[in-house]
């Protein structure tokens, strides 16, 4: 029985260990022998640390044993994406310009959790610096979902999503650019949060495109997505973006009751370009809720299609100014071909960067350069504001919006590593929540040719509760959260 | 749509092979086609956002606050001297 301990959720184990049936200790020990026996198949970490997790455990078992009152994820495994800086622990965000950095600091949400008795089994696969959909674009490998190892995992957080789909570990933590949470957890059939922009602190996140990237859950159900956020939602003063909102218990908002909700289903996303078996589970999960008492209509977003071509400008733009930093000057990769300066930064990014990194560099610096900034940067900052203003409206008559969260299940490995614009449109359905700063939740609602189909829920900034209850409602009255891959 | 490649990977600091020039002009010009269906939309009078929570400037307290590390900070450095960064000769 012990051995199944990594098959549990976290609260599942947290009871456990609150009553002294099971110790810290034996869950890592459950999850890295499940690593052992899945990992070459799944690939989803960069590196693993089970000495450290181990150390960390047993503090957690004698903090649990001392009886104080411990935070509910004392002692249970939390992976972490590999752009989260963990001090003198390497963070690469699965680029080369960055293999061997050590971090002199460590991200506020590692900081938190590790205050709270989190043992960190590893650091998670990731598209190199969080650009993909699909974490083929990692410099070190390629993740495989571990419902169909032909198929990706999504990304960029596939390394996340895999780990926990695959029981590698109890939860994880993600980043969401423009669905990097969502559609690796809807890919993958687990329970994925990005939380409202200025929510959860940045402070150690590896920028990508700073007004956009936000960190959140990715977790086996959605009572174990609310005891993350619990521990890491809130104001960091070290994140001038971070917001003074209060939190509130999203434990206590978990409650099996939708009655009255009222919830649009966004008209865009269940038409053409969306696969019919997605398209079908979504209306299904809509007339679950109907049932249990939600009122469900149709709303239109009239510049929901243009979301993805202002992401593809304005997260590019933002890219190209973050990633000046790598230079090979004050850490990461310098070329050895450096005999002056200037060379050395040509060389130097050339040598650290891969091709979808170089690529949206490329389109960030043209949109911004001298001429062209008006034409594309400024007019997609205004398709921004419209594209706001569409979510406002709708959240004067709804409480919350639903849609999938992918346009279909995972692809096939390699099927669209060549077209890059094809790749980009994979996340239409989740663009536009991080172009308005609003939270979304992924969660699975059905299966096409055994790979799942995950549900998005949008909310209104800061408030994740809403979305906390009508995920636990749905989740408490379907059966999809408990199925598992045979691996 | 023609993008002078040479010059943008120039400002980008970007050390590109002919090979992947080629590649990346017609990716980009076929990205940039796709970006110009914002044209499409009705922009006029409308403010740019640049952050979808509205915030304002954020100062803390001017005072010193020593990191408590920096040895580990240069630990990183590709080439470092008496705890400074190396870079090749700027001036001759």
């Amino acid at each position: 029985m012990k051995n199944d301990l990594c098959k549990k959720t976290a609260h599942e184990l947290s009871s456990l260990l609150k009553k002294g049936e099971i110790s810290s200790v034996e869950i890592v020990d459950s999850v890295f022998s499940r690593i052992e026996a899945a990992e070459d198949k799944v690939k989803a970490f960069v590196s693993l640390n089970r000495d450290r997790a181990i150390e960390a455990a047993r503090a957690a078992d004698k903090l649990i044993k001392s009886g104080d009152n411990t935070d509910p994820l004392c002692g249970i495994p939390v992976a972490i994406k590999d752009n989260m800086c963990t001090r003198g622990i390497a963070t690469t965000c699965s680029s080369k310009i960055l293999a061997n950095y050590l971090p002199p600091y460590n991200a506020e949400v590692v900081d938190r959790l590790s205050a709270i008795g989190v043992p960190f089994p590893g650091k998670t696969n990731l598209d190199e610096f969080a650009m993909g959909s699909s974490t083929e674009n990692s410099g070190f490998h390629s993740t495989r979902n571990p419902w169909d190892l032909k198929a990706v995992p999504g990304g960029s957080s596939g390394g996340s999503a895999a780990a926990v789909a695959a029981d590698e570990t109890i939860a994880a933590l993600g980043s969401d650019t423009g669905g990097s949470i969502r559609q690796p957890a809807a890919f993958c059939g687990v329970v994925g949060l990005k939380p409202t922009y200025g929510r959860v602190s940045r402070y150690g996140l590896v920028a990508f495109a700073s007004s956009l990237d936000q960190i959140g859950p990715i977790t086996k159900d959605v009572t174990d997505a609310a005891l993350i956020m619990n521990a890491i939602a809130g104001y960091d003063a070290k994140d001038s973006t971070s917001v003074n909102v209060p939190v509130p218990d999203y434990r206590s908002v978990l409650v099996n009751n939708a009655k009255k909700f009222r919830i649009g289903i966004i008209s865009e996303l269940v038409g053409k370009g969306i696969d019919e078996d997605v398209k079908n589970a979504v209306k299904e999960a809509a007339r679950v809720l109907e049932k249990l008492g939600a009122i469900v209509e149709e709303v239109s977003l009239p510049t929901f299609e243009y979301a993805c071509p202002t992401y593809y400008i304005i997260a590019p733009a933002e890219a190209s100014s973050n990633l000046a930093r790598y230079d090979g000057v004050k850490f990461g990769h310098r070329s050895k071909e450096a005999p002056d300066l200037l060379t050395m930064y040509y060389n130097t990014r050339r040598e650290g960067f891969g091709a979808e990194v170089k690529r949206r560099i490329m389109i960030g610096t043209y949109v911004l350069s001298a001429g062209y900034y008006d034409a594309y940067y400024l007019k997609a900052l205004k398709a921004r504001t419209l594209i706001k203003n569409d979510f406002n409206k709708a959240f004067e008559r709804f409480d919350a919006l639903i849609s999938p969260t992918a346009p279909s299940v995972a692809f096939k490995a390699g099927e669209k590593v060549s077209d890059p614009l094809a790749m980009y449109l994979s996340d239409i359905a989740t663009i536009p929540i991080n172009l308005a700063g609003v939270p979304a939740i992924s969660l699975p609602c059905g299966f096409s040719n055994g790979l799942p189909v995950g549900l998005q829920m949008i909310g209104e900034a800061f408030a994740e509760e809403k979305l906390f209850q009508l995920a636990y409602t749905y989740e408490q009255n379907t059966e999809w959260h408990k199925r598992k891959p045979s691996l | 749509m023609k993008i002078d490649v040479d010059h943008v990977a120039k400002l980008a600091r970007l050390g590109l092979t002919e090979e992947e020039k080629k590649l990346y002009g017609g990716q980009l010009a076929r990205i940039l086609d796709y970006a110009e269906t914002l044209n499409n939309l009705k922009t006029e009078g409308i403010e740019p956002t640049t952050h979808a929570i509205p915030m304002k400037n954020v100062m803390r307290e001017d005072a010193v606050h020593p990191f408590g590390d920096p040895a580990a900070i240069m630990a990183n450095a590709p080439q470092e001297e008496s705890g400074m960064f190396l870079v090749p000769r700027i001036v001759e």
